[in-house]
């Protein structure tokens, strides 16, 4: 009996430290407050930056260039809302499935994480569909300064949202194969860290840069 | 004997079932309900902070303030439920607030010098 319970707590299975918490999500809660960190810096260049753009397009007014061509206001906030929506969706999904995991339901847990991997990739598409929109409307990275610190700031939480994704695919891969089981939970919960913090980093970008004129 | 082989802490230390499986830090996690609650609580404070942009109150002094309040209680409301942190252990708060206070704190600190909140004379 002694000896399954010895087996049972392999340092294999859990890595716990001198203050008794598993050494992984130590490390990534520690990762994600460096992270605070990275996007606080690039959403104080753009704030920063912010109205100092010499020539137009403009987040939020309409501007006239000099050959007399009306610009709209670039931001596309129908589109931007409903992309909100998905990611906010996908962290219920997230939370879901790390349950699932967590109390061994192995058909929920390929369900939630195929879902939220799915809201992921369809945030992505918005992304996607809004950098193709503002590139045929005429801004690019190098046409101002909102373009620059506009595409560097959401491209970089776009680079961490197709990381997140990735991350979850691998686990659902993983899930399908040998199935993921409440000793999989400690996996499964840092991964669902990282994919949360993705969505507050979101909801503070989709507040500071588009809906804050 | 199990527990030999696993540090433990006052407060925050590893259980033991049975079977001696560890459960680390299995504090009470929300439950469906909750989870369900908070997504639909999120929902509305989006579909407000849409709703406030397309309206007058969008000309208002309050509409900057009201927008960061709604951002902020959003925040909040995924990092203590969804990440777990009202539940997690304190060293994963500080891991976490620690840095983000010193990041709002360089946000605010560099507006004041170069950005719309500089004083100019």
């Amino acid at each position: 009996m002694a000896t399954a319970s010895v087996a049972d707590v392999s340092p294999a299975a859990h890595h716990y430290t001198s203050t008794g918490l598993d050494n992984k999500k130590i490390a990534v809660w520690a990762f994600i407050g460096s992270e605070c960190l990275f996007f606080m810096s690039l959403i104080s260049t753009y704030l920063i930056y912010k109205g100092r753009s010499l020539v137009g397009p403009y987040p939020h007014e309409v501007y006239t260039d000099a050959s007399g061509k009306v610009w709209k206001e670039i931001l596309n906030i129908p589109v931007t809302s409903a992309s909100t929506f998905v990611l906010l969706m996908s962290s219920l999904f997230m939370v879901l499935a790390h349950s699932a995991v967590s109390r061994g339901d192995r058909k929920y847990s390929k369900i939630w994480l195929a879902a939220t991997a799915l809201l992921g990739s369809v945030f992505l598409g918005f992304q996607a569909y809004e950098f193709t929109s503002f590139v045929h409307e005429g801004l690019t990275l190098k046409t101002n300064l909102f373009g620059s610190s506009f595409f560097t700031l959401t491209g970089f939480h776009g680079a961490h949202v197709t990381a997140g994704v990735i991350w979850l695919v691998t686990l659902l891969f993983i899930d399908i194969k040998r199935g993921l089981g409440p000793r999989d939970a400690v996996n499964v919960d840092i991964c669902a860290l990282y994919w949360h913090f993705v969505d507050v980093v979101w909801i503070a970008i989709f507040t500071l840069i588009y809906l804050i004129k | 004997m199990a527990a030999d082989h696993v540090h433990t802490d006052e407060h925050d230390g590893p259980q033991y079932d049975a079977q001696g499986d560890a459960h680390a830090h299995e504090h009470h996690h929300p439950d469906w309900k909750t989870y369900k609650w908070v997504a639909l609580i999120l929902l509305v404070i989006t579909v407000v902070e849409v709703w406030v942009y397309y309206t007058p109150f969008k000309e208002s002094r309050l509409f900057v303030p009201a927008l960061l309040i709604m951002s902020a209680a959003k925040f909040v409301i995924v990092v203590m439920f969804y990440m777990h942190l009202k539940y997690d252990a304190k060293l994963f708060r500080a891991l976490f607030t620690g840095p983000l206070l010193i990041a709002v704190t360089s946000v605010i600190a560099l507006l004041f010098l170069f950005g719309h909140l500089a004083i100019r004379v």
